[in-house]
């Protein structure tokens, strides 16, 4: 049996979400003994072998479906669908038994589109899974972006999984005690110093995965003599061309329109975040400018959307945008659960608010309590002045 | 254009959310309902979709007889007609909520289907797309940014953006078409008083969805993630925490 993950590239190689995504498969595998795969849509090339073979991936498919080239939701899900199917010249590695995507807009979307096609269950935004039994999977998914878990039973073959964005395994969201950790997973709760209450965002990213490390290979390489487990010469991609049907095709991505955004709310390391207490658009210069300094970006709660004063495409929380930087500087922000849903995956959050009761500073791990209009001035002159300009 | 918009109607939760003993739901005993956040969004994009080329909105649920009270929110927000396939109560999951809402709108001639991106409480992120499988029709979710060009045959069109990477792709689609959008598309407009009265009197076609079919994924429990047990450290009060603070932020590693 095999578990297959599709990776979204990026022109760097896979992207952040999928590596998350491919390292929750990885477990899966690891748990039941079975073999993991990765599937992507570009050249061979497009995801360096050892991204995969860092996480004991040894099968590398590289999708082609024939048409037009570009992101096509419908067309994507169907060769996914073919590929799981019946995989190409195995190695041996047997029948897919699940098929898990990164939880991202395009991730969704696939799944979404090959549960349609397939009439099998999604089961979305998981944050764990461990094999229950032949075609059942135990798992924890999201609910209210992650404000409530649910445990679940998938019965499906092959299984349909997308996993959060954020999904740091929460601290009571390991698989049950029966199964045996991975080798990355994230350490129990009580070995986990106080200080670090919220799980650290990069625990999950399996170690020792360096980008671009190992040269690409090309389409059909065969391994070399038995080439060592792990390494990136272990890794066999193949090229494979998919039939899909016209009608597949009708909906497809064109170019995107480049927007001036700097630093991606996203994936950025420091994000400054304000709320009802900045007070309305003008009081949002000193945030940017303290995210300037900081090289992060600016991210803001629902109600600064939804009173017009920043642009959506700001917005963190269960609406919004999902971040994991190491750094949340949240200021004037009260802590709903909607908005807490978005930073969860957050390192550390600093809290800056004049209520020592706002729920966020519950959440919080550091607290400063004052106006944020008094503090954040003092802190960019501080940064300044260290930095020894004025 | 026929626009039909599908809504949700979910528990209004602020600072925590409580659960029924048994594990199996949440605890609404105290809480207000309203509808997902993204279907507002919807719901608003439609009413300006048919403001602009004429028609009607038809706002759809399934849900419980309660539900009703969610559709009059809609109505008073613009929407024309009103359809509730009534349940229950019992959850049900995204392939029995799909395959109720396809029987329900397949033969009314919509020239659009819109939903939420997904539903605010359980998060399938998948009935839009189940539904539009079902009818055969083109489908793109996530979306921001819609522009219709209503139409006869193949004249009928619409262009549909997506943030992707911190840009925006597009989709362009021939109508009828199903479309899951976003909250951020638009900003809805707070319900008019001839809106909230010609609501109130407005009636609601009732509907029996008939049985659910079985889901592949089944709940066993609910419950909420454990929050942290301690406290954050506060740092002290004004700009007097100013030199502390910066003390944590090097000590992170975030400062250049």
């Amino acid at each position: 049996m095999t578990v297959l993950c599709l990776i979204e590239t990026e022109p760097g190689g896979a992207s952040e979400a999928s590596l998350r995504a491919l390292g929750m498969a990885a477990g899966l595998a690891e748990r039941s003994g079975e073999a993991l795969a990765a599937a992507w849509f570009g050249p061979p090339g497009a995801v360096p072998p050892g991204d995969l073979a860092a996480r004991g991936t040894r099968l590398g498919y590289a999708l082609a479906p024939a048409g037009p080239g570009g992101y096509a939701p419908r067309a994507w899900a169907r060769a996914l669908v073919h590929l799981s199917a019946r995989l190409p010249d195995g190695a041996g590695a047997g029948p897919v038994s699940a098929v898990m995507a990164a939880a991202t807009d395009r991730g969704s979307e696939v799944l979404a589109h090959a549960g349609a096609i397939t009439g099998l269950p999604v089961a979305a935004n998981c944050v764990a899974v461990t094999r229950a039994g032949p075609g059942e999977l135990r798992l924890t998914r999201q609910r209210w972006a992650g404000s409530l878990l649910e445990d679940a039973v998938l019965r499906a073959s092959p299984a349909l999984l997308t996993v959060a964005a954020d999904a740091v395994p929460p601290a009571d969201a390991v698989p049950p005690a029966d199964a045996v950790p991975p080798a990355d997973a994230v350490p129990p709760a009580d070995a986990v110093p106080p200080a670090d209450a919220v799980p650290p965002a990069d625990a999950v990213r399996p170690a020792g995965a360096v980008r671009g490390a190992g040269p690409s290979r090309g389409p059909g390489a065969q391994p070399e003599a038995a080439p060592a487990p792990g390494t990136a010469e272990s890794v066999r991609v193949q090229v494979v061309e998919q039939a899909v049907e016209a009608a597949d095709l009708a909906v497809r991505a064109s170019e995107s329109e480049q927007r001036r955004d700097g630093v991606s709310l996203a994936t950025a390391r420091v994000v400054v975040g304000g709320g009802r207490g900045v007070g309305g658009p003008e009081g949002f210069a000193v945030l940017e400018e303290l995210a300037s300094l900081l090289g992060g970006a600016v991210g803001v709660s629902r109600v600064v959307t939804s009173q017009g004063w920043r642009p959506h495409n700001q917005q963190v929380g269960q609406t919004g945008t999902k971040i994991t930087p190491d750094v949340y500087l949240a200021c004037g922000i009260s802590g709903a659960i909607q908005h807490m849903a978005g930073c969860q995956g957050a390192k550390t959050i600093i809290a800056v608010n004049t209520d020592p009761g706002a729920p966020i500073v519950a959440k919080a791990d550091y607290a400063v309590i004052g106006d944020l209009h008094e503090v954040l001035p003092a802190l960019v002159a501080a940064l300044r002045e260290r930095a020894g300009g004025p | 254009m026929e626009v039909c918009v599908c809504v949700k109607r979910v528990p209004m939760v602020g600072g925590a959310i409580a659960l029924t003993p048994d594990g199996q739901a949440v605890d609404t005993s105290m809480s207000g309902f309203t509808v997902s956040p993204h279907e507002e969004c919807a719901v608003e994009e439609a009413v300006r979709i048919t403001e602009r080329h004429g028609g009607t909105v038809t706002v759809l649920t399934l849900g419980p007889p309660e539900a009703e009270q969610q559709l009059r929110d809609m109505l008073a927000l613009g929407a024309g007609r009103a359809v509730l396939l009534a349940t229950d109560g019992t959850e049900r999951g995204p392939v029995a909520t799909a395959a109720a809402i396809t029987a329900a709108v397949r033969d009314r001639g919509f020239d659009l289907l819109l939903f939420g991106n997904e539903a605010a409480d359980t998060g399938g992120y998948q009935v839009p797309v189940r539904v539009a499988h079902a009818l055969g029709l083109p489908c793109v979710t996530g979306i921001k940014r819609l522009e219709v060009t209503p139409g006869a045959g193949a004249a009928g069109r619409l262009v549909a953006g997506r943030e992707y990477r911190g840009s925006l792709e597009s989709f362009e689609l021939p109508l009828p078409a199903v479309v899951s959008v976003k909250e951020g598309i638009n900003l809805p407009r707070y319900p008019s008083l001839p809106g909230r009265l010609r609501a109130r009197r407005a009636s609601v076609e009732v509907l029996d969805p008939g049985p659910a079919p079985a889901e592949g994924l089944r709940t066993e429990r609910l419950r909420v993630p454990r929050a942290p047990a301690s406290r954050a450290r506060v740092l002290g009060s004004g700009a007097g925490a100013v030199p502390a603070l910066v003390r944590v932020l090097d000590d992170l590693g975030v400062l250049r």
